[in-house]
């Protein structure tokens, strides 16, 4: 049985040893199964030296297919990875660094230098140092059999309301569960050719990586500057014969949205499935148009349950003002719409989406408390111990029994296909010294946050100083000084009328 | 010219567009700035960026920007 997520590619390896698995922008960026195997195997051997296992290794790369065999090569040393990236600000990568204590950070040429004056007293290890190391094929076989299944392959950070991340960890048995019904319900085999959008440093990548170790199939990974300029990216996809995405919303939109899909049609694509958010159906529509023949799938599901757990095959028109369903778990996962009284919520009725199954993962790494608030004990089981994930999504199911997205329990929102609670935001500006009350709302229809302030501090320097603390994508796109905050009648930021000013406002 | 420095300003606060001419080149403006401002810009001068102008050369400035408005509006 297999137990290892790196069973697929001992089996893949041996099949199409020579056969692209990773390729970059030219083609000495690219990887051979060959190359991978070796490669990782050696970084594995590295780690196994120095006898660790089941600890975390950070790995700070650049986007590259390299990146791709160091995650990898942890795996391969009996440890797991945790990814971090350039893009990510420094009071992030340190707060992710004090959580896990990791014995050393793998850096490539690029992010060595910027790895250095991280708040950090481990090793630095180099990427090309690493990989010259002879592979030890018996401490390698050593630390595969002492791995089961239930061990951790990553970390990755997702947005947490206090203003600290929270690193969700998943093991190998809930990411093979989630690999082997992916694939089957998007049909993925040897000739799936991927183009990889997702960042490296979230779970939605994992949808690239691991069906490419499956099937022994191609992922490209797609430079992100290149998503400034759509027809750069249908170069692209054209030119490596592109068939597969499986992309956020808003890089799709990119392309439609200006008319470069009907300009350059990717000749290749047979396969989009979309994440991160609900695709806007006018944009969808265009993709339909373009694409006649094409297979669209709605994908959705928080890190927390590994990945993606429900998908929706669009096969029908949809009306402008209609929502494309979540649609249905895959297999061997189930759904529970919980109401407030922990009771099932009947068909058409609201409740918040609970999932149930190996695809629950292992919890927030170091952080006992927020694992419990979030991974519980299923109420309908009395029987035995079995934790299932509250997501915080509020849900129904529809007439013909597909799921459907209908709020946020609390102030989490799916910007440009991120995850961000507003209360991080907030939790940041409030860190300023200059700063009294901060407010965050977001203008779904627009899709921007904005950020209001009461303080002495000037809207461009308060840019300035939260671009040192968060994460590009987390920036409000609007900041608005006010004289005084909103507040309700408990004391609280009067967030509806904050968010109703601003539509007033802008209405004008 | 001043509306369409308005809606950059909006964007980052803390760039100086006037005399800024590496928007693209130093990364200031990532994907998503890119979208939003093609959206302002659209609904603002009542012109249609398309595909083939976001192109990096219109937008590493904002004269590059307003340059492409103005052939746009003598277009329409």
């Amino acid at each position: 049985m297999q137990n290892h997520i790196l069973d697929y590619l001992d089996q893949t390896v041996r099949r199409v040893p020579d056969k692209l698995a990773f390729g970059g922008v030219s083609q000495e960026d690219g990887v051979t199964f060959r190359q991978l195997d070796d490669r990782s195997r050696s970084i594995g051997s590295y780690l196994a030296a120095l006898g660790m296992f089941r600890q975390p290794v950070v790995v700070f790369m650049n986007r590259h297919p390299n990146a791709v065999v160091a995650f990898l090569g942890v795996l391969q040393g009996g440890c797991y990875y945790v990814p971090i990236d350039e893009e990510m600000p420094r009071a992030r990568i340190d707060l992710i660094l004090q959580n896990l204590h990791p014995r050393a950070i793998i850096c490539d040429e690029t992010t060595l230098d910027t790895a250095r004056t991280f708040d950090f007293d481990g090793e630095l290890w180099l990427y090309g140092d690493l990989i010259q190391t002879p592979a030890d094929a018996a401490a390698l076989a050593n630390v595969r059999s002492r791995t089961i299944d239930t061990d951790p392959v990553y970390v990755f950070f997702t947005s947490g309301s206090t203003g600290i991340p929270k690193g969700v960890a998943a093991c190998h048995r809930s990411l093979i569960n989630y690999i082997e019904q992916l694939s089957e319900t998007l049909g993925f085999n040897e000739d799936t050719v991927f183009a990889n959008q997702t960042p490296l440093y979230f779970d939605a990548s994992l949808k690239d990586i691991y069906p490419t170790l499956k099937c022994g199939a191609t992922a490209y990974i797609v430079p992100k500057s290149m998503f400034k300029f759509p027809m750069k990216v249908l170069e692209f996809l054209n030119e490596h014969q592109v068939n597969t995405l499986c992309w956020v919303v808003s890089a799709l939109t990119m392309l439609s949205a200006f008319g470069a899909l009907t300009e350059l049609p990717p000749k290749y694509l047979h396969t989009i499935a979309f994440v991160g958010e609900v695709f806007p159906v006018k944009q969808f529509n265009i993709w339909k148009r373009a694409l006649p023949n094409a297979r669209f799938t709605n994908l959705y599901g928080p890190t927390e349950g590994t990945g993606v757990c429900c998908y929706y095959h669009v096969e029908r028109e949809f009306g402008l003002d209609e929502a494309i369903p979540i649609g249905r778990p895959f297999k061997n996962t189930e759904i529970l719409l919980l109401k407030d009284d922990n009771t099932l919520a009947a068909p058409g009725e609201q409740g918040e989406i609970c999932i149930r199954g190996t695809a629950v993962s292992l919890g927030y790494i170091n952080d006992p408390e927020r694992t419990a608030s979030s991974f519980v004990q299923n109420p309908l089981n009395k029987s035995w111990p079995e934790l299932i994930y509250r997501t915080g999504d509020i849900g129904r199911f529809n007439k013909d029994g597909d799921l459907v997205f209908v709020s946020r329990k609390d102030f989490q929102i799916k910007h440009m296909g991120h995850r961000i609670e507003l209360g991080e935001i907030e939790a940041n500006v409030n860190m300023l010294d200059e700063i009294k009350s901060s407010g965050c709302i977001y203008d779904t229809e627009k899709g921007k946050i904005v950020l209001f302030y009461v303080g002495g501090i000037s809207e461009k320097d308060l840019m300035q100083a939260l671009k040192e603390k968060l994460q590009r994508y987390m920036l409000p796109n609007t900041i608005r000084q006010l004289e005084t905050m909103p507040l309700t009648a408990t004391g609280k930021i009067n967030r509806v009328l904050l968010k109703e000013n601003y539509l007033k406002e802008r209405k004008r | 010219m001043d509306t369409l420095l308005e809606i950059l300003n909006d964007l980052h606060p803390d760039v100086d567009f006037e005399t800024c001419d590496t928007l693209i080149d130093d990364e200031i403006l990532d994907s998503f700035d890119i979208v939003s401002l093609i959206a302002e810009i659209n609904n603002e001068f009542d012109v249609n960026i398309s595909a083939k102008d976001i192109i990096p050369e219109n937008f590493n400035s904002a004269q590059a920007l307003w340059a492409l408005i103005e052939r746009l509006e003598d277009e329409e």
